[in-house]
């Protein structure tokens, strides 16, 4: 097919441009850790709290938000569960292989300006760290233009954990206040056991005033809520992360719509306040 | 812009010769009803159509297109239609939908795709002369157009007025030999057509302003019409895919024989599939019939709209009404439902 001069100079937003896969780790048995690498003359720029849409050609793109924090230079991570098609062909990518990237996408990031001076709290159900650990790096990173800093974490069980290394570190650190919960625990486990909701009461940073980053299962959601609204968090302070098929990552394809919203583009993370017109939001 | 005459057998050589210089496509007949085809003739042009099967819209965002193409290790690279046509016949309604679908494609991220087809078209409408058995143009307010085509004809008996509404157009009314300047009893006829298109391309009457639907639905989430009408719901998607406002696709690999080259493509997607929401792991955010039919109303009536101001993303072209086998599609009849029920305010 020849393609006129005209459309040759076009912007595609669809065309995937190329970064290599340097790092994989696997986490977990089903979360695999991979970092990418891209040529500085092409810099990759993003927000806490946006996504990419990775390709592996042959399988397909999934939408997947980046881990790390844009302060760190040269290179982004990202977590990957294995659990479709293209998340399992990303799990047998090799180290030096070329991925396809599309994005940084959303519009709906972190708030970073909007947090700073204020105490932040971060809610995480299991793999619902990974998009939120981009946010709690670039507070590590900035520390003094941000108030309080905490984070809790609920995980199904022991074996599911990951980032222990870097979860260890923050329980170490003076300026970030780290705890964690499992549902089920045997006996090597000394920590918390429970839901993450048991550690809600715990927070000592003052909710009401504090921001407050919600991301896990869509069945978390609801009683994080609950528990928020009964510590009386205005749902201006609220922000939720949401995950929907988000098939072209540019608010055309219509997977993602959330009632008015579209999570590709009007998010990923969301205020509260703004999702009480769209009941289908959880 | 200029407004010519073009008696109907000047107007039959004017295509003729467009046909041997350029792809014309072509309202023609299929059967006992219309379709948009590759024009051979103009003696095959059916400009007294009622309504096509498929809205034009395919022309500009086809069931399966080839976005980029790949060599695994070796990157993508984009592929585009960039062959000129022109497509006649296109009815007003029609056209009110493909100038929204110009707004959705060039909104938040421009979709090149999309308008390397659109750009490369010539777009002659046409006014509609024979209205269909389930068209409600009028209550949509889109049984004339005002702008979006480049060249506009209106049946007038014995001639044809065609007006040129851009560089395009004119450029191709340049091309009809023996036409004349259009008099002023000549537009007083085409005035009296969309006069009469204005009140008669009505089967279903809406019972509100068709402004006053975001606000209605605003009302309307948990209405008992919507489990009514999905119970008889076989979430085939045609409503979805012969409407002319619709556009939500799927992006999906294809790979070669090779194992090495491929192609990465879109193809049509409707809301009202069953898994069309859903996720990897299986979770489906829309699993509910009900959900799905209402979401389709919506989108028309309210999300749409507030997205491209104030527009409403049904032109009443009556397709669904047609493709639907249990017959709930019909918009005016839920729309009406739920007037009668929740009055307007």
């Amino acid at each position: 097919m020849a393609i006129c001069q005209r459309c040759a100079a076009e912007k595609d937003i669809y065309l995937p441009r190329l970064v290599t896969l340097e790092k994989k780790r696997l986490m977990n048995p089903t979360e695999m850790y991979i970092r990418l690498s891209f040529d500085e003359s092409e810099p990759f720029d993003f927000i806490p709290g946006q996504f990419v849409e990775v390709s592996v050609a042959g399988i397909g793109e999934a939408p997947i938000t980046v881990s790390s924090s844009p302060t760190q230079k040269g290179y982004f991570e990202l977590v990957v569960r294995r659990i479709g098609n293209v998340t399992n062909a990303i799990h047998r990518l090799r180290i030096g292989d070329k991925v396809g990237i599309r994005g940084p996408f959303g519009q709906g990031t972190y708030p970073t300006e909007e947090a700073k001076g204020r105490n932040i709290v971060f809610i995480c159900g299991g793999i619902g760290l990974v998009p939120q650990r981009s946010f709690v790096n670039y507070i590590l990173d900035n520390r003094a233009d941000y108030g309080e800093l905490t984070v809790i974490l609920g995980t199904k069980c022991m074996a599911q954990r990951f980032f222990h290394s870097e979860l260890d570190a923050w329980s170490h650190r003076n300026d970030i206040k780290f705890m964690e919960t499992v549902d089920e625990a045997n006996d090597c486990w000394l920590g918390n056991v429970g839901v993450v909701t048991t550690l809600i009461p715990k927070i000592e940073a003052e909710l009401r005033s504090a921001l407050v980053f919600i991301c896990g299962p869509p069945i978390m959601y609801k009683f994080v809520l609950l528990a928020l609204n009964e510590a009386k968090v205005p749902h201006e302070n609220i922000f939720l992360n949401l995950e929907r098929k988000m098939k072209c990552g540019a608010g055309k394809c219509g997977h993602c719509q959330i009632n008015n919203f579209y999570v590709c583009i009007d998010g990923p993370v969301f205020r509260f306040s703004d999702l009480s017109i769209a009941p289908e939001a959880i | 812009m200029s407004i010519k005459k073009l008696k109907k057998d000047i107007f039959v050589h004017f295509i003729d010769n467009l046909i041997r210089t350029v792809k014309v496509i072509g309202v023609q007949a299929k059967g006992e009803r219309f379709d948009y085809g590759l024009l051979a003739s103009a003696k095959d042009l059916r400009l007294d159509y009622d309504v096509t099967l498929q809205p034009p819209k395919k022309y500009f965002l086809p069931p399966v297109e080839t976005l980029v193409t790949y060599e695994v290790g070796d990157g993508y690279s984009s592929q585009y239609d960039c062959e000129q046509f022109v497509l006649i016949g296109v009815h007003p309604y029609d056209m009110v939908a493909i100038n929204q679908l110009d707004e959705l494609f060039r909104q938040d991220n421009v979709d090149s795709h999309y308008f390397a087809r659109r750009d490369n078209a010539t777009i002659v409408a046409c006014d509609v002369v024979n209205p269909s058995k389930n068209v409600f143009a009028s209550s949509m307010g889109t049984a004339t157009v005002k702008n979006g085509y480049d060249v506009l004809l209106t049946d007038i008996g014995d001639s044809y007025l065609a007006e040129a509404a851009t560089e395009k157009g004119e450029n191709l009314l340049a091309k009809a030999a023996g036409a004349e300047e259009a008099n002023k009893e000549d537009l007083n006829k085409r005035q009296q057509v969309w006069d009469k298109n204005e009140a008669g391309l009505n089967k279903h009457q809406l019972q509100c302003k068709v402004t006053d639907l975001p606000r209605l639905l605003g009302r309307a989430y948990n209405h008992p019409v919507w489990e009514e009408k999905a119970k008889t719901c076989f979430n085939c998607g045609s409503c979805n895919m012969v409407c002319p406002t619709c556009y939500c696709f799927d992006i999906q690999d294809d790979v070669g024989w090779d194992f090495i080259t491929g192609k990465r493509q879109r193809a049509w997607d409707g809301c009202l599939l069953d898994g069309f929401t859903k996720v990897a792991g299986g979770h489906e955010f829309r699993k509910k019939r009900a959900d799905r039919f209402r979401h389709r109303l919506y989108r028309k009536g309210k999300y749409v709209p507030e997205k491209i101001g104030g527009q409403i993303a049904c032109v009443g072209c009556g397709r669904c009404i047609d493709a639907c086998l249990p017959d709930i599609a019909n918009p005016v009849n839920v729309y009406n439902r739920l007037v009668a029920d929740l009055g307007v305010k």
